[in-house]
């Protein structure tokens, strides 16, 4: 039977984990009476569903249907004019949703708040393009990314993968060496699809050594032809490590286990 | 209109026509100028761009994805690939986002070299800057006295931690090496050095002078209400007049203790971001006039001492046995942060340049996120370009200082 | 000479002529190598540095031409991208016989570090390449006996282009 490997979730696993370790969390801490973000979290009251504050910013969760009303309420009333960033988090073999995050900035305070909110996989988000010009690309990178459509965007399109990808790269399912679409694009987009075999398959193997790769090297500076031959009369000698192999089974079996015995 | 077919080759998905008197260019994604891989789609009215389309993307590696598949300690050399005229400040960034995830601080001699590494960086990527910005306007001379200058400052980086270019010089917790003999007085000589030069040769070859003013001024205007609208950090943002540095805002390391100015300029132009960029490189060598006595008087202990998270001395590996065991823990399995996020700006000479990292409690992160200044700078070229002479197209590119490394990661 | 058409295109031709035709063509072409500009990520910043002032390019008669049709050796510098692969393919059938590449790098010569969707592992997957240059990134240095090696190899070869075989034969 073959390993189990959850499909869910393709990225690499630690290969040792305990099972009795708890991890500890990063300190949250409640936002103190007066400071400057209980300003903010009093502005935010109405969306906020939970604030703390992590790593000396404060964190609000909020509904996703709400984003623009609240992102809007942060920039005019608690004057954080600056969107540093926003992306998304792919939680959808845990909970089947994606975790989006906003960090803005006051640049008058020098503060920073982190606006997170939950959709589930299908869902589109409202885009904050109107508030925020930085927004017009992070947005297209989250749907490049994660395939999270934005609504009213001005160009929803992809933006760091070709036009004519298939798949979104930053989800758990998708493989850090890529689909099958994606280790054949660049033959089929230049060459076409028939010169795949003349190519070959990438060589995804950091490790890999052929039998006369020291001969090569021996060789710079008086080399060959590619194809010339350079094994000198040397059969092709493939290493076997298991007795099994031994016994070939397109020769009459019966007669090979007779000569063993 | 091409239609795609297997006859003759289909170049473009574009269509060249001419429809409203516009004309489709490609700047296409490999262009002498020497900012990398920047593809930009400009319809231009006679001389004038009227809209310009950035396409980016060519050379994503797929950064943000090997995270989710290394340990942290293994991500750190892939971080020196993202913005590689300044190898160290990446690296440093992301060594400070998960320090700052596992609450740990390093040492005062790690931080005294750390900053020292940041601010050579700053002059080396400045010096970049000013190169390949008077390389695009025509000025090719600068570009051979400016690397002139750059491998004193990577012969220093050499001398420190071995490589020009990638440095990964910066571990979690502190630095791995400490400053050979030597390398300080190599140093007072490179800020002398910088100092005379920047003065000497870069700012009175182009200060004052009639062409470089010309090109530059009212170049690449942009106002401060929307630098902060597009998302402009660091110099962008300074040359627009608001006054944010996140060394003097958000300190980290020593810049508490450092006594430096922040140029500003209101001028918005290229020409105010280009005096901007030549004030800093006097200003970062006065931080590393400052730094060396503070370094000679710090205890010489390297790395965070948090067995939990970061491995011992090699001294201690090599004798003790639980170093060794915890050792070879970390370095077979990772380390496991705590779960919970962070995001964590610094300034990178590009500007502001934040690691947004998820954990889960796992050796792997869940998810890293790189904040990098240049995206943004990307994003804004749609609206900068528009309204501007094709030659002035070359200067803006030059002058929001773009590395693609960052832009695709 | 005026009645013989000699070939010489051909080996028909008189051999002591056609050597010499050869070593003064090949001798032209080493030494005058003049690379299309094709810095992809940070190898291309040590490919400037090997230009400039210290380590001089110059002085190898190479001058980095911008445009495909003047130039005669395309240094791979960096990472290529599946993005960028079809644009790489493109410039490289606009050079000009004679053409060599350089593949600078690990990211060009088999992906590097980067083992992931995005990159092409190795760009002779899409060129054939004459010189593989080793390194992360390696030193302006490596890129001028890269250059050398490749002068080597050009004096080698003979003078007619269509006589040498590419060394990636399944691309031309």
């Amino acid at each position: 039977m073959r390993k189990y490997t959850p499909k869910d979730n393709v990225q690499k696993k630690a290969y040792y984990t305990d099972r009795y370790w708890v991890a500890p969390r990063v300190p949250r801490e409640a936002v103190e009476e007066g400071s400057h973000f209980a300003a903010v979290a009093d502005a935010m009251k109405a969306f906020a569903k939970e604030s703390y504050i992590e790593v000396g910013q404060l964190v609000i969760h909020i509904d996703p249907t709400e984003n623009f009303e609240a992102i809007k309420t942060l920039k005019e009333q608690c004057g954080y004019t600056q969107c540093s960033e926003q992306s998304a988090v792919d939680y959808l073999a845990q909970d089947g949703e994606f975790e989006l995050f906003y960090q803005f900035l006051n640049i008058n305070e020098a503060k920073r708040v982190r606006i997170v909110c939950r959709i589930k996989e299908g869902e589109a988000i409202e885009s904050i393009v109107p508030l925020f010009n930085s927004a017009s690309f992070a947005e297209r990178e989250m749907y490049d990314m994660f395939g999270i459509k934005v609504n009213n965007h001005p160009m929803l399109k992809r933006l760091i993968m070709p036009d004519d990808w298939e798949g979104h790269p930053l989800l758990k399912t998708y493989p850090l060496q890529g689909d099958e679409f994606a280790s054949w694009y660049e033959v089929d987009k230049i060459f076409g699809k028939e010169y795949r075999d003349v190519i070959g398959p990438e060589n995804r193997d950091p490790s890999r050594i052929e039998r006369y790769d020291t001969k090569r090297f021996s060789r710079v500076g008086y080399e060959v032809p590619f194809d010339a031959d350079i094994s000198e009369g040397e059969k092709p000698n493939p290493i076997e490590y298991s007795e099994t192999v031994l016994v070939d089974y397109n020769k009459d079996s019966g007669k090979q286990l007779e000569e063993r015995r | 209109m091409q239609q795609p077919n297997k006859l003759t080759p289909f170049f473009e998905n574009l269509n060249f026509e001419r429809d409203d008197n516009t004309m489709v260019i490609n700047f296409g994604p490999q262009h002498p100028s020497a900012h990398g891989q920047l593809r930009l789609i400009l319809e231009l009215d006679g001389e004038q761009v009227v809209k310009a389309h950035p396409d980016i993307g060519y050379l994503h590696r797929g950064v943000e994805k090997m995270a989710e598949n290394m340990t942290y300690n293994e991500f750190l050399p892939t971080t020196d690939r993202l913005d590689y005229m300044a190898a160290t400040s990446n690296n440093y960034a992301y060594a400070l986002a998960v320090e700052k995830l596992l609450g740990i601080e390093a040492p005062r001699r790690a931080q005294a070299i750390r900053t020292m590494l940041l601010e050579l960086n700053r002059i080396i990527s400045h010096l970049f800057f000013i190169a390949t910005h008077a390389l695009d306007v025509g000025a090719m001379s600068v570009f051979l006295y400016a690397f002139r200058e750059r491998e004193y400052g990577m012969d220093l980086m050499e001398e420190y931690c071995g490589a020009r270019l990638t440095h990964s010089a910066v571990r979690i917790g502190g630095v791995p090496l400490d400053l050979p003999k030597g390398w300080i007085e190599n140093l007072i000589s490179f800020c002398d050095k910088v100092d005379y030069e920047v003065k000497n040769t870069y700012e009175a070859l182009l200060t004052e002078n009639r062409i470089w003013k010309m090109r530059l001024e009212d170049v690449g205007v942009i106002s401060a209400e929307d630098a902060l609208n597009w998302g402009c950090t660091g110099p962008m943002l300074r040359g627009s007049g608001v006054k944010y540095d996140i060394r003097k805002e958000e300190p980290y390391e020593l810049y508490e203790e450092l006594d430096f100015d922040i140029p500003i300029s209101d001028r918005c132009d290229s020409y105010g971001r280009y005096r901007l960029y030549m004030e800093e490189m006097y200003q970062s060598t006065r931080i590393l006039r400052q730094l060396i006595p503070i370094y000679k008087e710090s205890e010489p202990q390297l790395m965070a001492h948090a067995p939990q998270y970061l491995s011992a001395p090699k001294e201690e590996i090599m004798t003790q046995n639980y170093a060794l065991m915890q050792h070879f823990v970390l370095v077979t399995q990772g380390m496991r942060p705590p779960k919970g996020e962070v995001y964590v700006p610094t300034e990178s000479p590009k500007g502001e340049l934040g690691f947004y990292i998820k954990s889960e409690g796992e050796p792997y992160a869940y998810r890293l996120k790189c904040r990098a200044p240049s995206f943004f700078h990307t994003g804004l070229l749609q609206e900068l370009l528009v309204g501007t002479y094709i030659a002035d197209v070359v200067t803006i590119i030059g002058t929001t200082n773009i590395v693609f490394g960052e832009v695709d990661r | 000479m005026a009645q013989h058409q000699v070939n010489y295109a051909s080996a028909a031709g008189l051999p002591i002529a056609l050597t010499s035709v050869d070593k003064l063509v090949n001798w032209g072409r080493s030494n005058s190598l003049w690379p299309l500009t094709y810095g992809l990520a940070c190898c291309a910043i040590e490919m400037m540095a090997a230009g400039a002032s210290r380590y001089d390019f110059d002085r190898m008669g190479t001058i980095f031409r911008a445009s495909p049709r003047q130039a005669d050796v395309m240094i791979l510098a960096g990472t290529l991208s599946k993005k960028h692969s079809e644009f790489a393919r493109r410039l490289y059938d606009q050079m000009t016989e004679p053409k060599w590449v350089i593949s600078m790098g690990s990211c060009a010569n088999t992906g590097g570090m980067f083992n992931t969707y995005a990159t092409v592992q190795g760009v002779d997957r899409i060129v054939p390449v004459d010189i593989y240059l080793p390194g992360c990134a390696p030193r302006p240095e490596t890129l001028q006996y890269a250059l050398m090696m490749l002068q080597k190899k050009i004096r080698r070869e003979s003078a007619n282009m269509n006589n040498n075989t590419k060394q990636n034969l399944r691309l031309v």
